[in-house]
Order: C-alpha cells, then sequence, then structure tokens
C-alpha cells in the first residue's frame, strides 16, 4: 500500500506543477462540490421525481410502473374523508402554532432584552425543550395531559374535585393540545431568532427615539417590531414547514386519535404508504405536502435572492 | 499498479460473494415480530429443531406495531432483492406479497406431509396462492372471546351471558356495582375487534355478507344500523379516559378487578396466567354471546420467499418443522392461540384452551369459521382501514349509527376502487 501512495504523489504534484495554479484554483470547489451536488441530485430531486411518477401508478404494496391511473390518485385523495380531517386539522395547527410561537417568541425575547441580570442563565431553560426530539415532547405531554395520570389527576389529589382537562380524550379538541406541546418546544427557538434580532438593532436610533420624547412603548410598537420583518418571515418559513411536515409529536401524541381527529397529511402519507399498502395515494398525498412547502418556500427564496442582488 | 489494484477489487468480490452464499451450511433468516419473552422461548423450540438437523438459524426480529415495521423492513429487503427466508405474516398481507410472484413453493413437502387434510380450508385461502402452498400456518388465534372477571361476574349474579339482553343486563349490573364494566382501549383495531364479534353476533350469514363479500346492501342496511346502535350502547359501559390505552392495559383492569371484562382475542390470556390467574377460577372465557359455534380468526404463517437451491432445503426443513405436531403444541400453548393444524392433541393446554380448539374444529366442521376483519383476514389492508375509520369515528361519537353504516358502505367501495 506505501508503495502505491508513494507512486501516486509524484503523480499528482507533477500534474500540478505542469497545469496552472489558477486553473486548479478554480477546478478545485466544483470537484470538492461535485459529489454531493451529485448524492443530492439523485437523493432529493431524484426521488421527487421518482415519488411524482408513483403519485399516478396504481401502486399498492411495492412501485409498480405498470399501472396507470393518471391524476385518479389524486382525485381519490381529496375525496377521502380523513385527508379532508388532515388538511382541516393542518389549518388549525398551522396557523395556531405559527402565531402562538411568534408572539410568545417576540415577548420573551422583548423581556429578556431588557438587560435584565441572570439573561445567560434564562436563555439556555427557554432554549432547552428545543434540543428534545418531537417524540419526547409528545410522550410527556401525552402523559401531562391524559385525565387519568396528568395534570386532572393531580388536581383532583390535591382536593381541587371539580376540574377537569381532559382535551387531549375529545375529539373536537385533540387537536389543539397538539399545539400546546409544539408551542412548548418551539416558542424558545423563535425567542433566540427575535432576541438576535433585537440585538441588531442599532441603539442610535433608538436614542434618537428617547431624545424625541417616545415611550418606550411607542419605540417598540413604531420602531422596534417593524424592523422585526425579515425575522418574522424567517420565523414564518422555519414554523411552517415544520407544521406541514408534523408527524412524530402526533404519532407520540395521539397517534392520529380519539377515532381519526388528529390525522395530519404526515401521518396521513405514513399510514396509507406503509400501513394500508395505497403507495400510488401515499405518493399523492406526498405530491401535495410538497407543493404546500415550495409555496412558502420559492416565493421566500426569491425575496431573499432578489433582495441580495439589489444589495 | 492497476492491474493490482484490478486483482485486488476481484478477490474482494469473490470473498464477498462466496460470504453471502455459504457452501458449508444450510441456512435460514427468519424475520418475525415475536420478541417478547414467552413468543421467543416458544420460537426457540423451532430454532432447536432445525439446529438438530444442521440447519442454522439466523434471526431477523423486528419488533412493534403488529408487524408494521416487519413490514416495511421486509418491502427493503425485497425491492433490494435479498429476501429472507421466511417472514412472519398475517392473512391478506401474505396474499399481497404472493400477488408480487417473490415467494416459494411449498407444494412438495406439504403433499408429502398431508397438510390438506389437516389444516382448515379457512387458512389455506391465505396458506395458498394459485394452487401452490407458500406459507406454513403455524396458529389460529380467535378473535371472539370475552374475559370476564370471576369476582365482578359471581357479584353481578355469576352468570355468563349467552345473549345480548343477557350481556347488557350483566354490564348494567355491574355499572350498579361500581366497576367500569367494560375494559378497552380506544385504538381503532379494539375498537374493530369489538365490531368483528357484534357483526358476528348477527349471524354468519350476515358476518359473510358484509365482512367478507362486501355486500353493499349488507354494509349499509338496517341490520349495519342495528349493529352500530349495539356498539354505542357498549361505549357507553367504557370508562373515560379509554382512548389512546394498549389492549394489555385494557387486560390489566379486568385482572385487577376494575372493570368487569373485555372484549379481545386470545391473546389477552397471556396477560391472565402472567398475572398467576388461572382460567375457571379467577378469570372467565366465553365467547362473544351469539356466537357460540362460530369462530372468527387471524393466524400467524410463516410465508417463504424465492431463495436460491442452496438454501431451498432448509426451507422444506423449516416448513416441516413448524408443522410438527410438537412444536404446534409447544408454541401454542405459550401463545394462548389454537394449533393450526386440527389433529394436534390438546392435553397440554388449559381449560381456555381447550375450549378454543374445540370450538375451532367445530366451526370448521360447520363451515362457521371466518378470517377476523378487525385482524387482516376478512379483507386487504386499504378496505380493512378504510373499515377502521368509520367504526372508531362511530365510537368516539362523530357519527351516529344511520350515518355510520352509509358511511362504511361508502368507505369500502372508494377503498376497493
Amino acid at each position: 500500500m506505501a508503495q502505491t501512495q508513494a507512486e501516486i504523489v509524484p503523480v499528482l504534484t507533477q500534474r500540478t506543477s505542469r497545469a496552472p495554479k489558477e486553473a486548479l484554483q478554480e477546478w478545485l470547489p466544483k470537484l470538492v462540490l461535485a459529489p454531493s451536488f451529485a448524492l443530492i441530485l439523485l437523493f432529493v430531486y431524484g426521488f421527487i421525481v421518482f415519488t411524482a411518477a408513483l403519485s399516478l401508478t396504481g401502486s399498492k404494496l411495492l412501485p409498480d410502473f405498470s399501472t396507470w391511473v393518471g391524476l385518479g390518485n389524486y382525485v381519490r385523495l381529496f375525496n377521502h374523508p380523513n385527508w379532508i380531517t388532515a388538511l382541516k386539522n393542518l389549518a388549525i395547527f398551522a396557523s395556531l402554532y405559527i402565531i402562538v410561537c411568534s408572539v410568545l417568541g417576540l415577548g420573551l425575547a422583548i423581556l429578556l432584552d431588557q438587560k435584565i441580570r441572570g439573561e445567560g442563565f434564562l436563555r439556555p431553560i427557554y432554549l432547552y425543550p428545543m434540543a428534545l426530539s418531537f417524540i419526547v415532547t409528545g410522550v410527556a405531554w401525552k402523559w401531562f395531559l391524559d385525565p387519568g395520570i396528568g395534570l386532572e389527576h393531580v388536581m383532583h389529589s390535591w382536593g381541587w374535585e371539580s376540574f377537569s382537562f381532559r382535551w387531549i380524550k375529545d375529539g373536537k379538541f385533540a387537536i389543539y393540545t397538539i399545539v400546546i406541546a409544539a408551542v412548548w418546544q418551539s416558542s424558545g427557538f423563535v425567542m433566540a431568532m427575535f432576541l438576535a434580532g433585537l440585538r441588531g438593532v442599532d441603539n442610535e436610533v433608538i436614542k434618537a427615539a428617547q431624545i424625541d420624547g417616545a415611550s418606550t412603548m411607542t419605540i417598540y410598537r413604531r420602531i422596534i417590531i417593524p424592523l422585526m420583518r425579515p425575522v418574522f418571515l424567517s420565523a414564518f418559513v422555519v414554523l411552517a414547514h415544520l407544521a406541514i411536515k408534523s408527524y412524530d409529536l402526533v404519532v407520540a401524541m395521539t397517534d392520529g386519535g380519539p377515532g381519526t381527529a388528529t390525522w395530519t397529511p404526515a401521518l396521513f402519507m405514513q399510514k396509507f404508504t406503509f400501513g394500508r399498502n395505497e403507495m400510488g395515494m401515499g405518493a399523492a398525498s406526498a405530491m401535495v405536502m410538497m407543493m404546500m412547502i415550495f409555496s412558502i418556500i420559492v416565493p421566500y427564496l426569491y425575496s431573499e435572492l432578489r433582495g441580495g442582488r439589489r444589495s | 499498479m492497476l492491474r493490482k489494484l484490478l486483482i485486488g477489487t476481484m478477490l474482494s468480490t469473490a470473498l464477498s460473494v462466496s460470504y453471502a452464499a455459504p457452501s458449508f451450511a444450510e441456512e435460514v433468516e427468519v424475520l418475525h415480530w415475536w420478541t417478547s419473552g414467552g413468543e421467543a422461548a416458544a420460537l426457540d423450540v423451532l430454532k432447536k429443531n432445525l439446529e438438530a438437523q444442521g440447519v442454522t438459524w439466523k434471526d431477523m426480529p423486528v419488533a412493534g406495531g403488529g408487524g408494521e415495521a416487519a413490514m416495511t423492513a421486509l418491502r427493503a429487503r425485497v425491492t433490494a432483492g435479498n429476501p429472507p427466508t421466511a417472514v412472519q405474516a398475517l392473512g391478506f398481507d401474505i396474499t399481497d406479497w404472493a400477488q408480487q410472484g417473490v415467494v416459494g413453493d411449498l407444494t412438495e413437502v406439504a403433499t408429502k406431509e398431508g397438510w390438506d387434510a389437516v389444516i382448515p380450508a379457512a387458512l389455506q385461502k391465505f396458506s395458498k396462492y394459485d394452487g401452490k402452498w407458500i406459507a406454513a400456518p403455524v396458529n389460529v388465534h380467535s378473535t371472539n372471546w370475552v374475559w370476564i372477571n370471576k369476582k365482578a361476574l359471581d357479584a353481578a349474579g355469576g352468570k355468563a351471558p349467552e345473549s345480548w339482553d343477557e350481556l347488557v343486563a350483566l354490564l348494567d349490573k355491574m355499572k350498579a356495582n361500581g366497576i367500569t364494566p367494560i375494559g378497552h382501549g380506544g385504538q381503532a383495531w379494539q375498537d374493530a375487534t369489538i365490531f368483528d364479534a357484534v357483526v358476528l353476533s348477527e349471524g354468519t350469514d350476515f358476518y359473510k355478507a358484509s365482512m367478507i363479500d362486501l355486500d353493499p346492501a349488507a354494509l349499509s342496511g338496517p341490520q349495519m344500523v342495528e349493529v352500530f346502535d349495539k356498539m354505542a350502547k357498549l361505549r357507553s359501559y367504557v370508562d373515560d379516559d379509554f382512548s389512546g390505552r394498549d389492549w394489555n392495559l385494557a387486560s390489566a383492569m379486568v385482572i385487577e378487578g376494575k372493570a368487569g371484562m373485555q372484549f379481545m382475542g386470545d391473546w389477552a390470556k397471556g396477560e391472565f396466567l402472567k398475572a398467576g390467574q388461572k382460567p375457571g377460577v379467577d378469570f372467565v372465557c366465553i365467547r362473544f354471546p351469539g356466537t357460540q359455534g362460530a369462530v372468527t380468526f387471524n393466524s400467524d404463517q410463516f410465508m417463504m420467499f424465492k431463495v436460491g437451491d442452496a438454501n431451498k432445503d432448509a426451507q422444506m426443513k423449516m416448513a416441516a418443522a413448524i408443522e410438527d405436531p410438537a412444536f404446534q403444541s409447544a408454541f401454542n400453548v405459550v401463545k394462548g392461540s389454537a394449533p393450526a393444524r386440527t389433529d394436534v392433541s390438546n392435553e397440554a393446554f388449559d381449560d381456555c384452551g381447550k375450549k378454543a380448539i374445540a370450538d375451532l374444529a367445530d366451526a370448521d366442521k360447520n363451515g362457521k369459521l371466518f378470517g377476523s376483519m378487525a385482524h387482516g383476514h376478512a379483507n386487504p389492508a386499504a378496505v380493512k382501514n378504510a373499515m377502521y375509520d368509520v367504526i372508531t369515528r362511530h365510537f368516539n361519537g362523530e357519527l351516529d349509527s344511520a350515518a355510520a353504516a352509509a358511511a362504511l358502505a361508502e368507505a369500502v367501495a372508494a377503498a376497493k376502487g
């Protein structure tokens, strides 16, 4: 082996000394990026194309490209009551999750930004939930909200007999318990984003406003929060795609129940593809989810890139 | 240098090829989800039997999800063109795989050992495809059981119910005695297990028409509305925290006397035995009221995949070992189910096991043995799950009985298409 290395090294150095150095500098990044580019092309975009093709077939247990059903899977998908439930749940979950997380995150960030003592200690406390996986969060909240062993049980044993909180067992409210757990998990992260944004605000502007006699409320309302626009946008994109992909939290907390009350699109995709041997329909639901995510990400990327070019 | 590299590559390729297909020993690779203590011990009987014949057992356990995780692993293996020798599988999953043209052929050993005569025809429907044996059935679980706490039963009059009215009367008494009458877990398959039994109690013809033949008239008819009404009635005897509870926790409620009875397949018996309870003394096993004489079943089978000629012989040996009466008895005593062969001695079984074997033989003889809808033995996964959706939505109060019957027929029609 040592011999082969010794053979290779002179060959390489010979070549580089022969070729101009600039040429190597130009080619090196491309060479280094080529493998990962090829891998992403195949495993991300290649498989998106594969899934798109799959969604047009009548595949059941395994991919089967001999049965071509056109848009039949999409028609069946949008006629399926579970998919409609999943979309409704997504609408409730995503809007509440994004709004509550942003408001809570901004509020926490503003409070932490008051140059208080022990910020270094408080900040990680809010951030730590983000370090947990959604499965852990889900199981913990499932137990916490379970009337038999959780909050309600504890309140009863403390003597508050009339206390009742059984949303997780009630089909009409179960989706809101998932919002609670998800907000708990993510609002600290949103807070960190806003905190970074707040720290980036130019002190001169605030001082100038103070000299003009603006109250703290006004400064926040009229100057600082409008300056947070890009952070709102970033938070929205991050939270929105997390909401569309939400699967593990739902599986851990309710597994879609009670009944089919907490199905989400991602849960639908998994159950149909792997549990019900309806691979074609599963692929169709995956494509719809991807389109939803793209409809959020693409305008964002577009505005980012355009903004970058302007500056 | 190049030549050296080439030779090296060829050598290592040759090595890896010979490693993949060892010629020195026969081997079976078995994918299954029997990982709990008792099941693993029972499977060990099969393993020892094969090892005595010089066949190595390569274990591939994938636990969880009633086999769903194992089926996902199998998908990957088959797609890669490298399926295991034998895979534990249930009902229509076997047929689904057979349709992909990847399963092996056991007809040779089945003919030699006379499986046709000793395995019930209802099971053969799944073990055979296109006239060929493709799977070796291990057991028959029957699903229309009721497990009753003996003390709770005695306190409520002591008579096991034989009809719907007697059942309701008993449940009322249990409620009056201050316990939860029905220990139940709110998961779709558990709701469907009760539903199965209620449909069967409406008569075997109705069960066949609605659950197996999927007759739209039967699915949406007045009798189905009545079934849903009975489900709603049963729902009123379940405690408030039932949603999402696992079946074994529901069994524990009955064992501890917090609940009166559980409607569940015979795997529940294992929980009672593990808690040191005795059939007839601490708990009572009866068929769901109105279904005595009929049996809905699910059956674990080892389906065999196409393997190279080198392992063909080992596969046949394994198939023969599965149908060995000694293994059938040893395994099913532990598992709580009945043997898949009807000619196995019932000596080693407890009272509930003896009743299971007798009921099974009886139902088989009278043509009243049906695949269980709730456990994927009446119709394919897509239809089964479409029924689950409606049953569980109704059980959780999202639909009334008339709407549920209409939705059931509609969902089944959509899933078939």
